[in-house]
């Protein structure tokens, strides 16, 4: 017990210098700042468009759910990926081979993944703060609301992160994944209020994770009166603290019990073969 | 190491220490391992022993199952049966404390790319400080680690930089900056140059004498003489041949190679007395006999034709058996 507590320093250590190494690395650097980039324009191009009955513009509504959907989507995703990936190059066997290194490698990744999720925040709030004048972040009970929803977000999503990366067989079949990630985005009503969908889509959207994330940052950052575009005419905080409980509950059920498996199975042949095969597939 | 000196000289004294050592000094012990894929048993019976400080090499053909008997041991893989000790605990059901005991050298491709030498090796080490004991204190120094791996100049530059001969060097120091008891290596000289390959015996030599237990496989039987106390030949899912490069040789008494010159003319002559057959040429023919060399069959000869008898004798003992069931 007490030995196990000892990789949490360790690992939050890891979780720094890997963060660290996001925001210093040419290439990691443009992966973060080209998605954030292409949001602020196109919600500045989005701010000439009003909403039926509610006093903020089309833009103002989109910023605070994109917040939600960065959050969501990358939870989901990014450790999945980076999971498969470091599984393939041989990180994790690395890490299985130290004593209690597994668990700091996670502790480490959630850090990493974490922190990079706040930067994402950062990088699109601030600007919009300045850009789009509908957004009221001046009350104590905003920053309350958006520091909630931001922690029960990185609870709902990054277990089921973790077991959707446990599951891919190679960093490739990630692929596979985005095309109904994209679906699921499409139908959380990120850049257009879900209520104006037709009813068996608002249905399917309010299933995911990313409508409530999207829900819980409006309700954070934008004035009351725009409650009237959501549904029901309500921000419906215990429903959002109710469906992205069940998802944080199923995810931190399965994540131990498929983490342990996939890490059972490492060994240094099965990172060779999996080297051989990526191999085939660059040479 | 003056006792390692006296072993290749006299296999004997080898035998009788490690016969004599106590119980607890035994590091290693693997008794009737067996390991099935499906229906196709890789290992049938393999059994040995390594006691503390001993250097073991692991021969054998491609798919003998040398990493799958370094990956049980290691607790990476299930076996299917039989008894295996590590460190006195089932590898099956090692905890961390068993786990910080041990050092395993994998072989890197690209993992940890953007992280720099020192700082991963740093990193690693801080796992193994809950773990130090009176007798050894963990973790390895990070800066003395990378000098005792000849990475001093390399230490601040990012892991993807490095050649390959260089990323295996932090291979073999990631594998023990934990101070590891027991060092389990596979095929660790893969791409090394002779001057690396040097280093790296030198320092598998130190390690043994700070009493770490070292096994490896290796397809290089120069190496495998060189380095290891004792050899173990692993065919057709069995330890076929286990002692000294020298013991070995002995027991499978193979043939010299005799050349001389006399009167400029060159002579070969194979022989499994050697001995005699020089002083009988040399009564024979005295002073006229030039350029003579005796060749004992090497390792590699020793090896060739133990793995070979073996396959030989399982094809007649497989020939036996047709011959019953067909009868």
């Amino acid at each position: 017990m007490n030995t196990t507590f000892s990789a949490v320093r360790p690992g939050i250590r890891r979780g720094l210098i890997e963060l660290r190494q996001l925001f210093t690395t040419g290439q990691e650097l443009f992966g973060q700042f080209f998605w954030p980039v292409v949001m602020i324009v196109v919600m500045i191009f989005l701010r000439d468009n009003t909403l039926e009955g509610v006093p903020i513009d089309l833009g103002t509504f989109a910023l605070p759910s994109v917040l939600g959907m960065n959050l969501g989507f990358t939870g989901l995703i990014y450790l999945a990926q980076l999971l498969a990936v470091e599984r393939e190059d041989g990180t994790l066997l690395r890490a299985k081979a130290v004593p209690n290194g597994m668990t700091g490698y996670l502790i480490g990744k959630i850090v990493t993944v974490s922190g990079s999720i706040l930067i994402g925040i950062l990088i699109v709030l601030v600007p919009g703060l300045f850009l789009f004048d509908g957004l009221a972040l001046d009350t104590v009970g905003a920053w309350l609301t958006l520091t909630w929803v931001l922690l029960l977000g990185l609870v709902a999503t990054l277990p089921i992160g973790a077991v959707i990366g446990s599951l891919l067989k190679s960093p490739r079949s990630l692929g596979l994944l985005m095309l109904p990630m994209m679906g699921l985005i499409a139908v959380s009503g990120i850049f257009y209020p879900i209520s104006a969908m037709p009813d068996w889509l608002q249905v399917v959207g309010q299933l995911s994770p990313i409508y409530w994330l999207g829900l819980g940052m409006r309700s954070a950052l934008l004035p009351d009166q725009a409650v009237l575009a959501e549904i029901g005419e309500s921000w419906r905080h215990l429903e959002t603290v109710g469906v992205l409980g069940i998802w944080a509950v199923v995810g931190l059920t399965l994540a131990p019990v498929v983490l342990r498996r996939m890490a059972r199975r490492e060994s240094g042949s099965t990172v060779a073969a999996r080297r051989e095969r990526a191999m085939q597939r660059v040479g | 190491m003056t006792t390692r000196t006296a072993d290749s000289g006299d296999p004997q004294a080898t035998a009788s220490t490690a016969d004599s050592a106590p119980e607890a000094d035994t590091v290693l012990d693997v008794r009737g391992l067996r390991m099935r894929y499906g229906t196709n048993d890789v290992l049938h019976d393999v059994n040995f022993t390594a006691a503390r400080g001993e250097i073991l090499a692991l021969l054998g053909p491609n798919g003998a199952g040398k990493t799958t008997t370094i990956e049980i041991l290691e607790g990476f893989r299930m076996r299917s049966a039989g008894e295996v000790t590590v460190l006195g605990a089932d590898p099956a059901k090692g905890d961390e404390r068993w786990r910080a005991g041990l050092g395993v050298v994998l072989q890197s491709w690209r993992d940890h790319g953007k992280w720099r030498v020192r700082e991963l090796l740093q990193h690693l080490g801080e796992y193994y400080a809950p773990y130090s004991t009176d007798r050894i204190e963990r973790p390895w120094n990070a800066d003395d680690l990378v000098a005792a791996v000849g990475l001093t100049e390399h230490a601040h530059k990012k892991i993807m930089s490095l050649s390959g001969g260089q990323r295996r060097r932090l291979d073999v120091a990631i594998g023990i900056v934990g101070r590891p008891e027991v060092l389990f290596l596979d095929e660790p000289t893969v791409g090394f140059d002779p001057e690396a390959r040097r280093e790296f015996h030198d320092l598998v030599h130190r390690l043994a004498d700070d009493q770490t237990t070292i096994l490896l496989t290796t397809h290089d039987l120069d190496e495998a003489e060189k380095l290891a106390d004792r050899i173990l030949i692993l065919a057709g899912g069995r330890i076929i041949a286990d002692g000294s490069a020298d013991e070995l040789s002995r027991r499978m008494s193979t043939e010299a190679e005799v050349r001389w010159s006399r009167d400029g003319q060159r002579f070969v002559h194979t022989s499994t007395e050697s001995t005699r057959f020089v002083r009988e040429l040399f009564e024979q023919y005295g002073d006229s006999v030039a350029d003579l060399e005796v060749r004992l069959a090497s390792l590699e000869d020793t090896y060739m034709a133990m793995v070979h008898q073996y396959e030989a004798g399982n094809a007649e003992a497989a020939a036996r058996e047709f011959e019953e069931v067909s009868r």
